[in-house]
C-alpha cells in the first residue's frame, strides 16, 4: 500500500524576509551552522585559555628541573638560609599553582558569561 | 584506635541519612563546596602523601620534593582541562564518561577494567603502609595493621556509602593536617632550641643519587600532573558538586589545601635528616622523629597524634577508591555475571555491598603477599598508568570531536600495556639498574606521549566512527548549566538501576531560576 504522497503547505509569502529572529540557543539546538559557530567558538575560547595555563605552568614549573640540573650555582643559592631548590619546592610553588588556578577560574568564568549573553539575548 | 572509632561513628550517622543507591554513589550531589573541597583533600592525602614524602626526602633530598608538587599541580591540569566539563557531562564514573562520549559500550567495558586496576595499584600501598605503621607503633605484626584498615572501610563503605564517606572525609582532611601539624610545631621548637643547627640539605651518603635523575624527574612530573586526573577517587567526587562553576571553585580550594598540607611533610623530612638520618630508606620517619626529638610522655602522645592521622590517611584513601572500584564492579561486573536478576530485586544495593568486599579484599590479599616497594614509589606507579591511559581519554574527549571508541580503546590498551608491563616488572622483576630500571621505575615520559599518538592516530585512521551526535555531547560538556538548551539524552547508569529514580534535582530546577 502505497503511502499518499507527502505535500508542503506553505503561505503564499515565502519569499517574504523573515520578521522572527531565531534564539541563539536554538540555533545550537538545531546544530545549525551559526548554533556550530557559538558552540566552537565557545570552545576554542576555553581551550585556548587552558592552554595558556598549562604554558605558563610548563614555563615556571617545567624548567626548573632543567635549571637546577644544569647550573649549580642555582643549587647551592640561599635565600633566608635555605638553599634555593627547598624553599622554591617546598613553600614558593604552592602559591604560585593557587594563583595561576585563581586566574583560570576568574577568566574561564567570564568566558561563559560572555557566551550566555550572547545566547541568551532576546 | 581513637581514629577508627570515630570514622565508624561519623560513618553511622550517615548511613541514617543515606536512603537511596543514587546517595551511595555520589552524595546526591547536594555536598557544599568547601566541605566537597576537604572531602577531596581528604581522600587525596594518602599514606604516600603523609608518610612516605617524608622518608623520601629523608633519603634523597629536595629531588623528592616533586612528588608533593606534582600531586598539587595535578589538580591545576585537573581544573583548567578536566574539571567542569565532566561535571556537565553528567556521569557517575570513568566508564560512564567514557560510554556517554563514545557511545561505546565496549568502551564501557575496558574503562571498567581500567578503574580496577588503577584502584588496586593504589589500594596496594596504602594496606603495606598502614601494616609498617602499626609495626612501629606497637610492635604489631605487619599484617595486621593492613587488616585493620581493610575491616573499617569494608564496614563503613557497605553500611553508608559514598554521602557517609563525604563527611568522613572532610573530617579526614582537617584531622591528618592537625595530626601533622601540632606535633610539627613542638618539633620547630626543640629544634630551635637546640640553636637551630643547619640541617644537611644535600643527598645522605648513604643513598646514592639515583640514576638518570633528570630523566626521573621529568618522568614523574608528567606522571603526576598528568595522572591526578585519571585516578578513580579523584573523578567520582567532581560529581558531588551542584554544577560545573563549582566544580571548578571546589578544585581551586583544593589546591590550597593540598599546598598547605604539603608544607610540612617536606619539614619532617628535613628535620629527619638532621636528627634521625639512619632511618634513611624507610618509611616511619614522621612516626619515629616526636619520639625521638622529644621524648617522654609529650613525645608519646605527638607520637600517637601523628601515627592517628596516617591511619586517617590510609582510611580516607582505601574508603575513596573502594567506593570507586565498587561502584564499577556493582554496575558493570555483576550485572554481566546474571547475579543482576537477583541484585535488581535486592535493590542496586545490594550488588554494590558485594563489590565492595571484593575491591577491598584483592588488593589486601596482593598487599598481604607482594614485594615491598616504598609507599610514594608504589603510588607513582599508579599515577602512571592512571596518566597512559584515562588522562588521554579525558582531555581528548572533552576537547577534540574527532576521538573515536576504537582510537580510545587502543589508546587506552597501549598505554595500559606500556605503563603496566614497566609496573609488573619493577614490583616483580627488579629490572637491572641503569637506563632499564631507570625508565621502567618511571614510565610516564614514554608511555603517555604513546597513548596519546595512538589514540589520536586510531581515531584518524577511523573518522568514519565519529559519534553522529557528537555536537550535541560537546554543547553538554561545555555550556554553563543556566543556559537552556538541548543537551542531549543523560549518561547512562541509572537507566538500568530501577532504584533511582528521583535523582538531580539539581539540574532541573537550575534553568528555570534565571527566567
Amino acid at each position: 500500500m502505497a503511502a499518499p504522497r507527502r505535500v508542503t503547505v506553505t503561505s503564499p509569502r515565502t519569499t517574504a524576509a523573515r520578521s522572527r529572529r531565531v534564539a541563539a540557543t536554538q540555533e545550537i539546538d538545531a546544530q545549525s551552522a551559526v548554533g556550530d559557530a557559538y558552540m566552537r567558538s565557545l570552545i576554542r575560547s576555553q581551550l585556548r585559555l587552558a592552554l595558556v595555563v598549562l604554558g605558563v605552568l610548563g614555563g615556571l614549573v617545567g624548567l626548573l628541573p632543567l635549571v637546577f640540573a644544569l647550573l649549580p650555582s642555582a643549587r647551592d643559592t640561599d635565600l633566608l638560609g635555605i638553599p634555593l631548590p627547598w624553599i622554591v619546592l617546598g613553600v614558593l610553588i604552592y602559591p604560585a599553582l593557587l594563583a595561576l588556578g585563581w586566574f583560570y577560574v576568574r577568566q574561564a568564568e567570564r568566558t561563559e558569561q560572555a557566551f550566555s549573553d550572547v545566547v541568551e539575548r532576546p | 584506635m581513637l581514629v577508627s572509632v570515630a570514622t565508624a561513628t561519623i560513618g553511622a550517622f550517615g548511613l541514617r541519612i543515606s536512603r537511596t543507591t543514587s546517595d551511595f554513589y555520589v552524595a546526591s550531589r547536594s555536598v557544599g563546596p568547601v566541605l566537597n573541597a576537604s572531602a577531596i583533600g581528604g581522600e587525596y592525602l594518602s599514606a604516600a602523601s603523609f608518610l612516605g614524602i617524608a622518608g623520601l626526602i629523608l633519603t634523597y633530598g629536595a629531588d623528592m620534593l616533586w612528588y608533593p608538587v606534582g600531586w598539587t599541580a595535578g589538580y591545576l591540569v585537573l581544573l583548567v582541562l578536566v574539571a567542569a566539563p565532566l561535571r556537565r557531562s553528567g556521569a557517575y564514573t570513568l566508564p560512564d564518561f567514557a560510554e556517554a562520549r563514545l557511545q561505546s559500550v565496549r568502551m564501557r567495558r575496558w574503562s571498567g577494567l581500567l578503574v580496577c586496576l588503577i584502584g588496586w595499584l593504589y589500594l596496594l600501598p596504602q594496606f603495606q603502609g598502614a601494616g609498617v605503621t602499626l609495626r612501629t607503633v606497637t610492635g604489631a605484626p605487619p599484617w595486621l595493621g593492613g587488616v585493620v584498615v581493610a575491616v573499617v572501610v569494608l564496614l563503613n563503605a557497605v553500611a553508608g556509602g559514598m554521602r557517609s564517606i563525604t563527611f568522613v572525609q572532610a573530617f579526614q582532611y582537617w584531622l591528618k593536617l592537625t595530626a601533622i601539624g601540632v606535633p610539627l610545631v613542638f618539633l620547630l621548637l626543640v629544634w630551635q632550641r637546640d640553636g637551630a643547627p643547619t640541617v644537611p640539605m644535600q643527598p645522605l651518603s648513604a643513598a646514592a643519587e639515583p640514576p638518570h635523575q633528570l630523566y626521573q624527574t621529568y618522568s614523574l612530573i608528567l606522571a603526576t600532573f598528568l595522572g591526578t586526573m585519571g585516578l578513580p577517587h579523584v573523578l567520582v567526587r567532581f560529581y558531588t558538586n551542584p554544577d560545573g562553576r563549582q566544580a571548578r571553585r571546589t578544585t581551586l580550594a583544593v589546591l590550597g589545601l593540598l599546598g598547605l598540607f604539603y608544607l610540612m611533610p617536606t619539614v619532617y623530612g628535613a628535620l629527619g635528616r638532621l636528627y634521625t638520618p639512619d632511618l634513611s630508606g624507610t618509611d616511619t620517619v614522621v612516626l619515629e622523629l616526636p619520639g625521638r626529638m622529644i621524648g617522654g610522655v609529650g613525645g608519646d602522645l605527638l607520637g600517637a597524634l601523628v601515627a592517628a592521622g596516617a591511619f586517617a590517611a590510609f582510611l580516607s584513601t582505601c574508603s575513596g577508591l573502594t567506593i570507586s572500584v565498587a561502584g564499577v564492579l556493582s554496575q558493570d561486573v555483576l550485572r554481566r555475571l546474571r547475579l543482576g536478576r537477583h541484585a535488581h530485586a535486592l535493590g542496586g544495593i545490594a550488588a554494590f555491598r558485594v563489590s565492595v568486599c571484593v575491591a577491598v579484599v584483592v588488593p589486601l590479599l596482593l598487599a598481604l603477599v607482594g614485594a615491598d616497594v616504598p609507599v610514594a614509589n608504589a603510588v607513582g606507579l599508579a599515577f602512571a598508568v592512571a596518566a597512559s591511559t584515562f588522562c588521554p581519554l579525558l582531555v581528548l574527549g572533552i576537547w577534540w570531536r574527532g576521538l573515536t571508541d576504537l582510537g580510545a580503546i587502543a589508546g587506552l590498551a597501549i598505554g595500559g600495556v606500556l605503563s603496566g608491563f614497566a609496573v609488573v616488572m619493577t614490583i616483580a622483576a627488579d629490572p637491572p639498574p641503569g637506563w632499564p630500571e631507570a625508565l621502567l621505575s618511571q614510565p610516564a615520559a614514554w608511555s603517555v606521549p604513546a597513548a596519546f599518538a595512538t589514540m589520536v592516530l586510531v581515531s584518524r585512521a577511523t573518522s568514519d566512527r565519529v559519534p553522529t551526535d557528537v555536537g550535541r555531547i560537546m554543547v553538554r560538556l561545555h555550556t554553563p548549566e543556566h543556559v537552556n538548551v538541548d543537551r542531549g539524552p543523560e549518561a547512562r547508569h541509572e537507566a538500568d538501576d530501577p532504584t533511582v529514580g528521583q535523582r538531580s534535582p539539581v539540574r532541573s530546577t537550575r534553568t528555570d531560576r534565571r527566567s
